[in-house]
């Protein structure tokens, strides 16, 4: 371990950190928003759910660095466009989100449904703030599974030439440093470690009720 | 998209040392390998904690903790360590098989019967007898379910063994992004999927056939299955601890 190579080259770290951060965050949104209308559908069709839930798991099964390699083609985009990691991590996430959405809107109790229905709430507004927030602690749990696959995720695009702490491993390969690999694992782990416990977080700030049952 | 196929479908490519078939067999020697290397140390180790009852969290908290292991920076620095040799990059996939053997082995276990398991006691059985001959065939289904889950993970990622000089299917990707060569890396990324894909329907097979057909849910029952195993139905998972990842997405 070569200790002194860490102040010497912390904007290099630094701006690789910014842009895994990047590369593996935005799929957690975009997947997110993505999948809550259609495991929101696939809970409400059953016909939808017979499709999209094995179609999801097939899709979850497919090698990132394949994805990597194969959405240029579909895209139009050049191969060394970040653009692939993302799209890439994002159709895992919705892979995994759309039947954690599905599961958790079909186990809202019937009644609990009835009675916002019977207080006058239209579909819209019932969907919003009493179906959805019920699902929440599972949604958080398929963010969380989500977030830190995504995490480790984006190192393996820096064998296509794309940016983030993956770069660390590489030019840390090449040029017989191991220290840099430590730094990058390292940095990976923490900020998975980090972005899990944020959700854990916001999981706790958005349902209130469930810290007063417990 | 002629692009994405033209070299998979080149007569050329699919002898010699170098060809697809050749690659696949190296492809797979690494994943056996791997795959071995993590059912020796999670299988038993999954088994143990399963049947004392006992550092439950223990295996939460490794599945979790291997999972945010970035493993292209595992493999790079074993070998900068290890030298370029067979063992760190048998070692650095076998990490990968880890979380989920694990995870599948302690829930399978730990979620047989206990009824089951104090009958047997009951009947003069050690414990040994009642870890091998109970509680390991009643968690087949999930501790086969864990290997499915480890071998697609392992499978899927085996490619970046190419990266530090090995053989495999990820010697079409690497090879191809040097020389700018895109139908050479789509190949190898097809050949790649097709290979996760096909090795996981061969597992799922190979799980009905030696799975206790009391276990299976829908199947023939025999009576005595019926009787022994009430409740013990493999999907029973107690969500709350560790069930083995839904496949595939952490190469």
């Amino acid at each position: 371990m070569v200790w002194d190579w860490i102040p010497r080259n912390t904007a290099l770290i630094w701006g690789a950190l910014q842009v895994h951060v990047v590369l593996a965050l935005i799929p957690v949104v975009a997947g997110l928003v993505l999948a809550v209308p259609l495991g929101w559908l696939a809970s409400r069709n059953g016909a939808v759910r017979a499709v999209f839930i094995p179609a999801a798991s097939v899709l979850y099964t497919i090698p990132s660095l394949a994805v990597f390699i194969v959405l240029p083609a579909i895209l139009g985009t050049q191969i060394l466009d970040p653009l692939n990691v993302v799209v890439a991590l994002t159709i895992y996430t919705v892979a995994l989100l759309v039947r954690s959405v599905a599961d958790a809107l079909a186990a809202v109790p019937a009644l609990v449904v009835a009675a916002a229905t019977a207080m006058g709430y239209k579909p819209g507004r019932r969907f919003v703030s009493v179906e959805l927030p019920l699902a929440v602690p599972v949604l958080i749990a398929g963010l969380r599974v989500a977030a830190v696959s995504n995490i480790s995720l984006v190192s393996v695009g820096a064998l296509i030439g794309v940016g983030g702490l993956g770069q660390l491993f590489t030019e840390g390969y090449q040029r017989d440093f191991p220290t840099e690999i430590i730094v990058g694992i390292v940095l990976i782990v923490l900020l998975a470690l980090v972005v899990d416990g944020l959700l854990v977080l916001a999981g706790r700030f958005i349902t209130p009720w469930a810290r007063v049952a417990a | 998209m002629s692009l994405l196929f033209s070299y998979l479908f080149d007569a050329a490519h699919w002898s010699g040392p170098t060809g697809i078939p050749a690659r696949i067999g190296e492809h797979l020697f690494y994943s056996v390998l791997a795959l071995a290397l993590g059912a020796v140390v999670a299988v038993p180790l999954g088994a143990l904690i399963g049947h004392t009852r006992r550092g439950g969290f223990l295996v939460v908290g490794i599945a979790n903790g291997m999972r945010a292991l970035p493993e292209l920076g595992l493999l790079t620095l074993l070998v900068l360590l290890m030298g370029i040799d067979l063992l760190p990059v048998t070692i650095a996939l076998a990490v990968l098989a880890v979380p989920p053997l694990l995870a599948g082995t302690y829930s399978g276990v730990r979620n047989v019967d206990q009824g089951a398991v104090d009958a047997a006691r009951g009947m003069g059985m050690r414990e040994w007898q009642i870890l091998f001959k109970v509680e390991i065939p009643n968690a087949l289904p999930l501790i086969l379910g864990g290997l499915r889950a480890s071998a697609l993970q392992v499978i899927a990622t085996a490619a970046v063994a190419a990266y530090v000089s090995f053989g495999g299917l990820g010697r079409f990707l690497i090879d191809g992004l040097k020389s700018l060569d895109y139908s050479q890396m789509a190949a190898g990324a097809i050949l790649v999927a097709l290979l996760a894909l096909a090795v996981e329907g061969l597992l799922a097979l190979v799980q009905r056939a030696v799975v206790s057909p009391g276990l299976r849910g829908g199947g023939r029952r025999s009576p005595t299955a019926e009787i022994t195993t009430p409740d013990s139905s493999p999907d029973s998972t107690d969500t709350t601890t560790a069930t083995p990842e839904p496949a595939g997405a952490t190469p």
